[in-house]
């Protein structure tokens, strides 16, 4: 589908370059990076907004490095949504169909159905100004989507939402992407995010691609440091969910969830407590297993403990000490269901 | 915005600033005011139907708005280049612009006459065409636009710096080419901001007088022999004061009347 082929940008200070790049038809396909690796210029380079220094971008066996964004069928939706102040909402919607010179009949029906599958029928007289957030990325989701583009590209669409609005979004894109199949790369520097919505992630880091791989590939195996870090912040399953408990193969989880079916789920190293006994306490978690890997950070330690699965805890060293942990130790583990993040 | 209100008690600094800033108000204030006053409505209705003068208003009028319109026309898509790209010498670009607010008025109509007189440079090629600056209609234009245009172009350039760049790249990836995205999203979005440079520019036009009087003391328009209207008040001052106060009463309440007519609907755009 998208064919990014030694792709070098000049991003002023530094240069993204070797960036090779393979994206399927229908994908999924997530961008992560740190703030300021350059993921929204390569994103502008891709929809023909940057330019690019060397390099090749192909889409559909065609080479579009020097055509110009109008004619390559990618949009893009910004962080800040760039809705078009002086237009309604319709309009904002309208706007590409009108470029591309729709009959009007055609643009009325196509608006109206967009805005049906965003939800924001209700919106469209309304200025983009007076919108919420969550609104105004729905907004922009339709504008971009109405012309029934190749590729849509998401510069972090969902860092600038409240934490909750953002649970709600992250939803929508999917179940947008389930209706709409359309190819997407969504560049984030959010982890959980990209494992949530990946069927690919990319790792985009010092100007180059650090790593590609499924968000299963990632977790097992980190090839980079910073990979790695990004992975040990966060202890993540996927299991089934039903009335409140997961199955993630082996033990069920106690969560606060309405979710049913296929998830993932994540839990902070910090917020497992590690015990010679069971605990008797609030915490609806809790399990036996054993000591199998432990890392020396200095002042904290990270201790992953096997039920199977694994679970890797953070624990300082006067705790380690205390308790005398080694490879092959019994210890329980122990968290509450509120310390269970589900998306 | 966060307002900081004069309270019940002013401190001594705010009664000293208001003390100060009324003055300076009065100033400007004064003068016009009581110009407009020393004459009666009949004398200003008398004077409005002297052929010389009403001449002279519809010439200063008509000059000052073409030359808006030139300024429009060449200045909005510098101002744009300016606001959107960078380059080696903008800085230099940006100095020339400014240069005729900083030379004297009557050395930029010398400077005129010098490359737009029938015996230099642009004035042959155009005196060629039938088309004449010294004492003539297109001069008065000229001189407008050379000492007016600045105010125009960094007006406009500021309006389009405050549109936000991914607008533009927002609508050339949903199909729209560079002219269409200028038309449809940049130049709505500077639109005010156009548009109240081209009031300032159209009053700066309507108030010049050295770089007139140089190139165009008197100039041949719809078949009279007339001035601007900044010349005119200075010529009829060698007459005397009684002879030149209602002109200039005129000159004043004709600028003001526009002005707060074109600030009006500019603000009321403001609030839609």
């Amino acid at each position: 589908m998208i064919t990014i082929k030694n792709l070098k940008v000049n991003l002023g200070d530094f240069l993204l370059q070797g960036i090779n790049l393979d994206i399927e038809p229908g994908e999924y396909f997530i961008i992560l990076g740190p703030t300021g690796a350059g993921k929204t210029v390569l994103l502008e380079a891709i929809a023909g907004l940057y330019p690019v220094l060397e390099g090749e971008v192909w889409i559909d066996g065609r080479e579009i490095t020097n055509q110009s964004p109008e004619k390559r069928g990618i949009s893009i939706v910004y962080q800040d949504q760039a809705l078009f102040p002086h237009l309604s909402v319709e309009e904002n919607i309208a706007f590409g169909l009108k470029m591309k010179k729709y009959p009007k009949g055609e643009t009325k029906s196509k608006i109206t159905a967009m805005a049906e599958v965003v939800g924001i029928s209700h919106l469209l007289k309304r200025s983009p100004v007076t919108l919420s957030g969550g609104e105004k990325q729905k907004v922009a989701l339709a504008r971009a989507l109405v012309t029934e583009p190749k590729v849509i590209l998401l510069d972090e669409p969902l860092s600038a939402l409240d934490p909750e609005t953002k649970e709600g979004m992250q939803r929508e894109l999917r179940e947008m992407h389930r209706r709409v199949k359309v190819t997407v790369v969504h560049v984030t520097h959010d982890f959980e995010e990209a494992i949530a919505l990946g069927h690919r992630v990319a790792v985009l880091n010092g100007g180059c691609i650090a790593q590609v791989g499924t968000p299963g590939e990632f977790l097992r195996r980190p090839n980079s440091e910073f990979v790695a870090r990004f992975a040990l912040s966060r202890n993540i399953f996927s299991g089934r969910a039903e009335n409140g408990l997961i199955d993630i193969g082996g033990v069920k989880l106690r969560a606060i969830t309405e979710s049913r079916g296929e998830v993932r789920l994540s839990l902070r190293p910090e917020d497992i407590l590690i015990s010679p006994e069971p605990l008797q306490s609030t915490a609806r978690n809790c399990f036996q297993g054993v000591v199998s890997d432990i890392a020396d950070r200095g002042s904290v330690i990270y201790v992953t403990v096997t039920l199977p699965p694994d679970f890797i805890c953070v624990i300082t060293r006067q705790a380690f000490d205390e308790l005398r942990l080694r490879k092959g130790v019994k210890v329980w583990i122990t968290f509450k269901a509120s310390a269970i993040h589900v998306f | 915005m966060a307002k900081m209100s004069l309270g019940r008690k002013p401190d001594s600094m705010s009664i000293v600033f208001i003390v100060l800033g009324a003055l300076i108000l009065l100033f400007i204030f004064a003068p016009p005011l009581k110009t407009i006053f020393s004459s009666s409505p009949g004398a200003l209705w008398n004077t409005l139907l002297e052929e010389d003068v009403y001449s002279s208003i519809l010439l200063t009028l008509s000059a000052a708005l073409i030359a808006t319109l030139i300024g429009l026309l060449l200045g909005v898509p510098l101002a744009y280049l300016l606001a959107r790209h960078q380059f080696r010498g903008k800085r230099f670009v940006e100095a020339i612009i400014d240069v005729p607010i900083v030379i004297p008025h009557s050395a930029a109509g010398v400077a005129l006459l010098f490359v737009f007189g029938s015996n230099f440079l642009a004035g042959k090629v155009l005196h060629s065409t039938g088309i004449g600056f010294f004492g003539a209609f297109a001069g008065v234009v000229i001189a407008m636009v050379f000492v007016s245009v600045p105010f125009l172009i960094d007006s406009a350039k500021e309006g389009f710096k405050a549109v936000d760049v991914r607008l533009e790249k927002v609508a050339r990836t949903l199909g729209a080419s560079p002219w269409r995205s200028f038309f449809r999203i940049s130049l709505p979005l500077a639109g005010r901001s156009i548009f109240s440079g081209s009031v300032l520019m159209w009053a700066r036009g309507l108030s010049e007088f050295g770089a007139i009087v140089i190139i165009a003391y008197s100039a041949s328009f719809l078949g009279w022999n007339t001035k601007v209207l900044p010349v005119l008040v200075a010529d009829r001052f060698d007459f005397g004061l009684d002879y030149t106060l209602p002109v200039a009463a005129l000159a004043i309440l004709i600028s003001i009347a526009i002005f707060i007519t074109l600030r009006t609907i500019a603000y009321k755009g403001e609030k839609a």
